[in-house]
């Protein structure tokens, strides 16, 4: 991996002195996110989300394959996530490096084994037919915080996407073209989304960590949360040790962030709504 | 998720193996296992066995890693062949290992008092050799003592510890089969100050239940600390009487 050049010790200094007074270089307060956009693209499940000037499309598609023997019920939903020299000069494509495997693992810990989607609606056919539903992420622009933005990005299209409505009489499998009826929306349990703390020495952790605030903290915290007050996935390693009680009240903004970024997703999915026909009949 | 057929906790408050819940498995630390690492330890916590060797602190591999005011840490996760059965075969490289590789280097790098080794490399070589449950938390307090041994210059020990949650009660150290079935986290923590340095959590469980599995987490660390600093006192007394012995019989051979 191509090795970045630290910052310079001034640059250092200025950002440590803000933080103390409780500011930050881009005006926010500790504990303020950066403001969160959603594009939704021309088809269902086609989804940019920008978080500042981190950027992150999220596409998702669907197609019928076979099920493993061992779960004849069970859809898949495989995610590529691979971050390529699009988001930044550090990453080369093809190879990956320690913070990219963290937050790929990461999306796949929070969206997958969170059971986010209902993989046994995925089944048409028991050992025969289930959709599959692929999650392509393009990492477009890296200003800090990938992974959040990638969370919000990855939910936000698979709350937007539909797959074609199929119908089964008997062993016989009929897929509806959306023209013909209106396609489905996926079965999602919750909608888990990742929030990344960064801490400084000495000082209180603060939300949404732009690019030069990750390379000058002294550790990151991401919490997985959704809106039914539960934790899903929590990762902190290493960095500064905190105390119990440090964690447990980044747990609890956390607890109130993500349901307003939850509010934020589903106000967004309504608007397009709006403006959308999705209904043929 | 609990698909197997196996009883977590039974009516007379036993788990799987007949420990309590907040029973650990039976522990054992070895200091210097392996020949020609500056330090090594090996670490069985039930049926998981980790064994990891310390190199350096030497000249980096690769030069353009160095760092020209603190040391490199790398390190390297394996899992042999046969550790876990047919199921699990992992190769080298594979992603879970990086991450714990990943979560191993980071939760050191603020613990070695890497500013004393400037320009150079320590290098952690993990090796599970059997597991059945909790690699991290075993790799952990392997490492921890296997940088002792080493000689290399820690702030606290670091030790770990895996917490799981069946229904209200929350388990310390899960097994293989707990681990899979229950809802858990992975803690490691600084015992003297209780500070905790790594905590990971995979799998859905709500706020409410988790400070409670925190906290037990790191009285249950203060604790694996007391058992591994025995085993330390008690290796270094060892070297310090056989050294001794040795200038004992050097001054008799000199009159």
């Amino acid at each position: 991996m191509v090795r970045e050049i630290d910052p310079p010790t001034i640059q250092k200094d200025f950002l440590l002195a803000a933080l103390a007074e409780g500011k930050r270089l881009d005006g926010r307060i500790p504990l303020e996110q950066r403001k969160v956009e959603y594009i939704f693209g021309e088809e269902l499940g086609t989804v940019e989300c920008r978080l500042g000037k981190t950027a992150v499309l999220a596409q998702v598609s669907a197609s019928i394959v076979k099920p493993r023997d061992d779960r004849p019920y069970e859809g898949f939903l495989l995610i590529n996530s691979e971050i390529g020299p699009m988001a930044s000069s550090v990453y080369e494509s093809g190879r990956s490096s320690d913070s990219e495997i963290l937050i790929t693992r990461l999306l796949e810990k929070s969206i997958r084994r969170t059971e986010a989607i209902d993989r046994e609606a995925l089944c048409i056919l028991a050992g025969e037919k289930v959709w599959q539903l692929r999650l392509t992420l393009h990492f477009l622009s890296d200003s800090g915080n990938l992974l959040d933005c990638a969370s919000m990005a990855s939910m936000a299209a698979l709350r937007h996407f539909r797959k074609p409505e199929v119908e089964v009489i008997g062993d016989e499998v009929i897929i509806h073209s959306p023209e013909e009826r209106a396609p489905v929306p996926l079965a999602i349990h919750h909608t888990p989304l990742c929030l990344t703390f960064a801490y400084f020495e000495n000082l209180p952790p603060i939300l949404d960590p732009t690019h030069l605030e990750t390379t000058l903290c002294s550790g990151t915290l991401t919490v997985t949360m959704n809106a039914q007050r539960e934790i899903c996935v929590l990762s902190k390693a290493g960095g500064t040790p905190l105390a119990a009680e440090e964690i447990m009240g980044v747990v609890t903004v956390g607890v109130e962030r993500v349901r307003e970024m939850v509010k934020g997703i589903e106000e967004a999915l309504d608007t397009d709504k709006e403006g959308r026909v999705v209904e043929v009949r | 998720m609990s698909s197997s057929r196996l009883e977590i906790l039974n009516d007379g408050g036993l788990r799987h193996d007949a420990r309590r819940p907040y029973e650990l498995r039976s522990t054992s630390f070895e200091l210097s296992t392996h020949p020609s690492a500056e330090g090594s330890s090996t670490v069985t916590q039930g049926l998981t066995t980790v064994q990891v060797s310390i190199f350096g602190p030497r000249e980096p591999r690769q030069r353009s890693n160095a760092s020209h005011d603190r040391a490199i840490l790398s390190v390297e996760v394996g899992v042999v062949p046969w550790a876990q059965g047919a199921g699990g075969k992992r190769v080298r490289g594979d992603k879970r290992l990086q991450e714990i590789g990943a979560s191993i280097r980071q939760t050191f790098e603020p613990v070695i008092m890497t500013h004393l080794y400037p320009r150079s490399e320590i290098a952690i070589d993990v090796q599970v050799l059997s597991a059945d449950g909790g690699i991290l938390p075993t790799s952990i307090n392997a490492v921890t003592l296997a940088l002792i041994s080493a000689g290399i210059s820690l702030l606290d020990y670091v030790t770990s510890i895996s917490i799981g949650l069946h229904l209200t009660q929350p388990l310390l150290d899960l097994s293989q089969p707990e681990e899979s079935d229950l809802p858990n986290m992975v803690v490691a923590s600084l015992p003297t100050s209780g500070k905790i340095t790594l905590a990971q959590m995979e799998t859905r469980l709500h706020v409410d239940r988790f400070e409670e599995m925190l906290n037990l987490g790191v009285e249950a660390c203060k604790v694996l600390k007391n058992e591994m600093e025995l085993v330390v006192k008690d290796k270094t007394r060892k070297i310090v009487d056989r050294m001794e012995i040795k200038s004992g019989a050097a001054m008799i051979v000199d009159e």
